[in-house]
């Protein structure tokens, strides 16, 4: 391959990165408390606000159940009103970030909804009220989950972050699509394969890692 | 001889009027329906004092409403009706918030612990005291002391993961005095450890009654439980307390059917294998009559039955029986056939009658 195909290749895993990333974080800030919220919230539960729950619920299952390309195209006008454009990497991050959100909700919610109800109760009976029962015990608690969640979504948007090479987004995918396929450069192709599983196997091997520094639930020898 | 019975004064029974720590009084608690279930009324009329600086137990069976009792003191649960004082204050009337204040002057140990598995030791036990707005400073110089007196200094660091059983509740028992609560709450404590490390775990809590002078109330479907450390103990039994008292004379003279249940395999109460098979409820001629006699207080065994038998002249036959101790006053129940004649019977229960000893008559075998 020329240093020119190796100098595309080296961008293109930065600009998937670079998207994957600030997707993550910006997922992770609205999907955190909107997944603690849904595992809170229901009738009877410690945040009690039931319609909001149903609602917020049924607007998750909408966007969730929105496959991905529809979804790209879906929210262009939205995406030009934040990004200020609806082509390029910056501008992917709006979709993915859109997609990242409530999957990293359900991940979250499902976390949580595992911590021990004892615990709660517990804390209760400290006197302590429903923010420090969040904070204190309940994120806490489902830390591990909440790291082994954040490590599929990640790996789901890496994926997703192919697509929007649709869009014009730059990337391992829209390179692979652009050179491997239409112009008919399987090296390249090649290439951006073994990229990707290496970030995805990377990605997840440093997700396990981390639930199990972060899991004190297991004995250590 | 048999000295009448003494109230050794053991525990703060019959200091009238009681001072109450936690009063429930009128207290029902209707669980409402559901779909798909019936209202269940957990609990029924309990008006049930617990003095301050004494442990009282309470017994139940499964679905007796214990659990639902023990929580209406820190305001987890809310009655239907009736109030529970603690400290003079209802908490059955107090808002959310003013409730949360109250129960950082209320301390609860758990069946399951509920350690946070991602806190050391220190962690846990500080919890409650960070959740009260303490800084650190003042959070070590209380919390250090606390895991010296629960003997667990050397495992600050650790995690709820790498203890045993008893270890765990003894940090449940840290947590739960680092706010120096007025009243430490006790729901099935013990039920998930072994015999030996319950017994350890009452050992500190009885400690902590004596040195502290904390109220203690606990449930529990144990009575080994209630003679390890109670001083008095309620029964429970479909929502009603059926019977309260001083845990010696419960133990000693219980009244009620389901107490007496409980007591089934409590000192003496047992009746050996090769009796009980042979009980009839008419008397046999030329059989035995089986009584048991109840020893309370200060006692020795041996001269009433041997003047039983040199004042009446009938042999006494010793089907069994055991010595001990309840609430730290001894105890003992035996049980023995006599000749099964009217006339030796009445004799026999008026003697036993006059050295003020409790008998009853059991059954008769052939
Ligand atoms: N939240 C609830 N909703 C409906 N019914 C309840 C609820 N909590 C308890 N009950 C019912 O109230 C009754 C008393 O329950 P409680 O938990 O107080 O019993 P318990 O004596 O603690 O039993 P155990 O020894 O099994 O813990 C039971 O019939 C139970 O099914
Ligand atoms: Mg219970």
């Amino acid at each position: 391959m020329s240093p020119d195909i190796l100098r595309l290749i080296a961008q293109s895993t930065a600009d998937t990165l670079y998207m994957v990333a600030v997707a993550t974080l910006l997922g992770t800030l609205v999907g955190l408390p909107l997944g603690v919220f849904l595992a809170t919230s229901r009738k009877g539960e410690l945040l009690a606000a039931a319609w909001a729950n149903a609602a917020l619920g049924l607007l998750v299952n909408a966007t969730r159940s929105t496959p991905f390309i529809i979804l790209v195209v879906a929210i262009i006008p939205f995406t030009r009103l934040v990004a200020g454009t609806s082509i390029g990497t910056t501008a992917a991050i709006v979709p993915l970030t859109v997609a990242a959100t409530p999957f990293i909700a359900r991940l979250v919610e499902a976390a949580v909804r595992e911590v021990d109800q004892g615990l709660v109760e517990a804390a209760r009976a400290m006197g302590a009220t429903p923010i420090q029962i969040v904070a204190k015990v309940l994120i806490p608690e489902a830390l591990p989950g909440i790291v082994l969640g954040l490590t599929l979504a990640v790996v789901s948007l890496i994926g997703f972050s192919a697509i929007v090479g649709v869009v014009g987004g730059g990337g391992l995918g829209d390179l692979g699509i652009r050179y491997g396929y239409q112009r008919f450069m399987p090296d390249v192709m090649a290439t951006v394969v073994v990229v990707l599983i290496v970030l995805v196997q990377g990605v997840q091997s440093l997700g396990d890692r981390l639930a199990r520094r972060v899991n004190k639930r297991l004995r250590r020898a | 001889m048999n000295a009448p019975v003494i109230n050794a004064g053991a525990g703060p029974s019959g200091t009238t009027p009681v001072d109450a720590l936690v009063r429930f009084q009128g207290v029902t608690k209707t669980y409402p329906a559901r779909r798909g279930s019936a209202a269940v009324e957990a609990l029924a009329g309990i008006d049930l004092a617990v003095p301050r600086g004494s442990i009282l137990g309470v017994i139940g069976r499964s679905g007796a409403g214990k659990s639902t009792l023990i929580r209406l003191v820190n305001g987890l649960e809310r009655p239907t009706h009736g109030s529970v004082f603690v400290d003079g204050v209802d908490v059955a009337a107090l808002a959310e918030a003013e409730l949360r204040e109250v129960r950082r002057s209320i301390g609860m140990i758990f069946q399951h612990f509920n350690l946070l598995s991602s806190r050391t030791v220190y962690g846990n036990a500080a919890l409650p005291l960070e959740i009260a707005g303490l800084r650190p400073a003042e959070i070590r110089a209380r919390v250090e002391p606390l895991l010296d007196l629960v003997g667990l200094a050397d495992k600050r660091d650790r995690y709820p993961a790498e203890l045993s059983g008893g270890q765990k509740q003894r940090v449940g028992i840290a947590r739960a005095l680092a706010t120096k609560p007025k009243v430490l709450l006790s729901d099935e404590a013990t039920s998930a450890l072994d015999p030996e490390t319950t017994r350890s775990i009452l050992d500190l809590l009885g400690t902590i009654n004596r040195e502290l002078g904390l109220t203690i109330l606990l449930i529990t479907h144990e009575m080994v439980v209630i003679r390890g450390i109670a001083h008095r103990v309620a029964v429970i039994d479909g929502g009603r307390i059926v019977e309260e008292g001083d845990v010696f004379d419960i133990f000693t003279r219980p009244q009620n059917a389901t107490t007496r249940s409980f007591l089934a395999d409590e000192t003496g109460r047992n009746l050996p294998a090769f009796v009980a098979g042979r009980l009839r409820p008419e008397p046999v001629a030329g059989g035995q009559t089986v009584l048991r006699i109840v020893f309370r207080g200060p006692f020795a065994t041996h001269p009433v039955l041997s003047q039983l038998s040199r004042a009446l002249g009938i042999d006494v036959n010793i089907l069994g029986g055991a010595v001990d101790a309840i609430a730290g006053r001894p105890f003992g129940a035996l049980v023995v056939g006599i000749p099964s004649e009217a006339a030796v019977l009445a004799r026999t229960l008026s003697f036993l009658a006059e050295r003020g000893l409790d008998r009853e008559v059991i059954g008769h075998v052939a």
